[in-house]
């Protein structure tokens, strides 16, 4: 084992090493917060261009024509959607006419932290998919609902809530009959209880939901 | 065996003799978790030859000055600092594989393989043959990453390198898909397993070959 060089020298104390330590550690934090600098811009443009991607990607083949990114609707807490932080709708028109809306919720009851989810939900009320946009999932089993790992996400599609009906809307392992992602049961369920609130929400306040102006208040009662 | 110092050496120590995966089973949480098709593989190989060359020539670089009992913080405070620069520049320029990679981009930072290399090698040598070696080792490990990947896609989907595009952009590259389906075995964990401990016995074989044809004696 090679020693360190200068041991000659007086003992290193306990406070010469701590601010060793320190000023290597200011060191490298510098360095990480110039790569957030210089990355954030890029970072939050990607993010954006996710997003975009899966809206009309969770639209299913629904035509519209209106611009999205100018149809946002923000609902303020505290709101009946799940989650306790601001919600995002896109309402998504064609020709004017309401043809469905895009939900941007969270679901805070996830395994190992929030889930961000985005929720389309036709104007009759049916779901056109559900796509998880942030988690923290464990991986290899929880991860399973991000689209790139599992079918799962997708079973959401052509759901509302008369299909299943209002007691079979919950995993098979609560009695329900949407099925649970295996050793993944509180992911599972958190994801199948904002899809439904979410249902019951767009249900309560649709006509609101349409004729609110763009990036306006709380739309909620 | 061959030169340790040597630029050969090193590199055959890295690719071969030491692979961190293959005979140091070093970073095995990674390896077996990303690897269900190539371009994962290749992304957290990639990833992980640019952190573990890094903090070995940062390591080495600053060797005078780091005292052997704060030596374990401060390799973790480098390491650190450098994978969650490398995640924010991968969610900058490859967000899509980034996703796919998810928690194991960060994850990196817990590679025994990079704390190893720093504690055996990069604090005791130069900076020179510190990144070298970093080299060596980081390709062996990511050479090892995706012919796992390579393996298990094509037992586990039937297609070869699918979605490279995830890492040099454009549309979506489905690869080859050689036959339908596939045998699922190969994609879930036990399947890695299987996989790396067939690699482990050829590598094995091969080397007691080697040493047999070249004369010497097997000896533990």
């Amino acid at each position: 084992m090679s020693e360190p060089v200068g041991q000659g020298a007086a003992k290193p104390t306990i406070m010469q090493n701590g601010l060793i330590l320190a000023a290597v550690a200011a060191i490298c934090t510098t360095l990480v917060a110039l790569t957030f600098n210089m990355t954030r811009d890029r970072i939050a443009a990607n993010e954006l261009a996710f997003l975009e991607q899966s809206l009309i990607r969770v639209l299913s083949g629904i035509s519209f024509n209106n611009d999205l990114s100018a149809s946002v609707l923000v609902v303020r807490m505290p709101h009946s959607l799940p989650g306790q932080e601001n919600a995002i709708i896109y309402r998504v028109l064609n020709d004017s006419a309401p043809v469905a809306a895009l939900f941007v919720v969270t679901a805070s009851d996830g395994f190992t932290g929030p889930i961000k989810l985005l929720i389309g939900i036709d104007d009759d009320g049916t779901v056109t998919g559900v796509r998880a946009l942030e988690h923290k999932e464990t991986p290899g089993i929880g991860d399973l609902i991000d689209e790139y790992r599992s079918d799962w996400i997708y079973q959401f599609a052509g759901t509302s809530l008369n299909a299943p009906e209002r007691a079979a809307w919950a995993i098979r392992r609560d009695g329900g009959e949407i099925d649970q992602l295996t050793g993944a049961s509180v992911t599972s369920r958190a994801i199948v209880n904002a899809v439904n609130r979410t249902l019951l929400y767009f249900e309560a306040n649709r006509d609101e939901i349409f004729t609110a102006p763009a990036d306006s208040g709380n739309t909620d009662e | 065996m061959s030169d340790q110092n040597s630029i050969a050496g090193r590199l055959v120590d890295g690719f071969w003799h030491n692979n961190p995966g293959l005979v140091q089973l070093l970073g095995l949480c990674p390896l077996l978790a990303v690897t269900s098709t190539f371009v994962n593989g290749l992304g957290l190989g990639l990833a992980t030859l640019v952190v573990l060359t890094m903090s070995n020539v940062l390591v080495s670089a600053t060797r005078r000055w780091i005292r052997s009992e704060i030596r374990i913080p401060m390799y973790v405070l480098i390491i650190a600092s450098l994978v969650t620069c490398i995640e924010l520049i991968f969610k900058a320029g490859f967000p899509a594989l980034d996703r796919s990679l998810g928690i194991f981009i960060p994850l990196i930072v817990t590679n025994c393989a990079i704390v190893a290399r720093a504690e055996v090698f990069a604090s005791r040598n130069s900076v020179a043959l510190s990144l070298l070696d970093g080299l060596a080792m980081g390709g062996g490990f990511a050479v090892l990453l995706c012919a796992l990947g390579f393996v298990r896609e094509l037992i586990g989907h039937g297609s070869v390198f699918a979605r490279l595009d995830l890492l040099i952009g454009g549309e979506v590259l489905n690869g080859l898909q050689l036959i339908d389906g596939g045998f699922l075995l190969a994609l879930l964990p036990p399947g890695a397993f299987f996989v790396l401990g067939l690699a482990v016995a050829g590598k094995n074989a091969i080397a007691q070959r080697r040493r047999e044809a070249a004369g010497f004696r097997l000896s533990i």
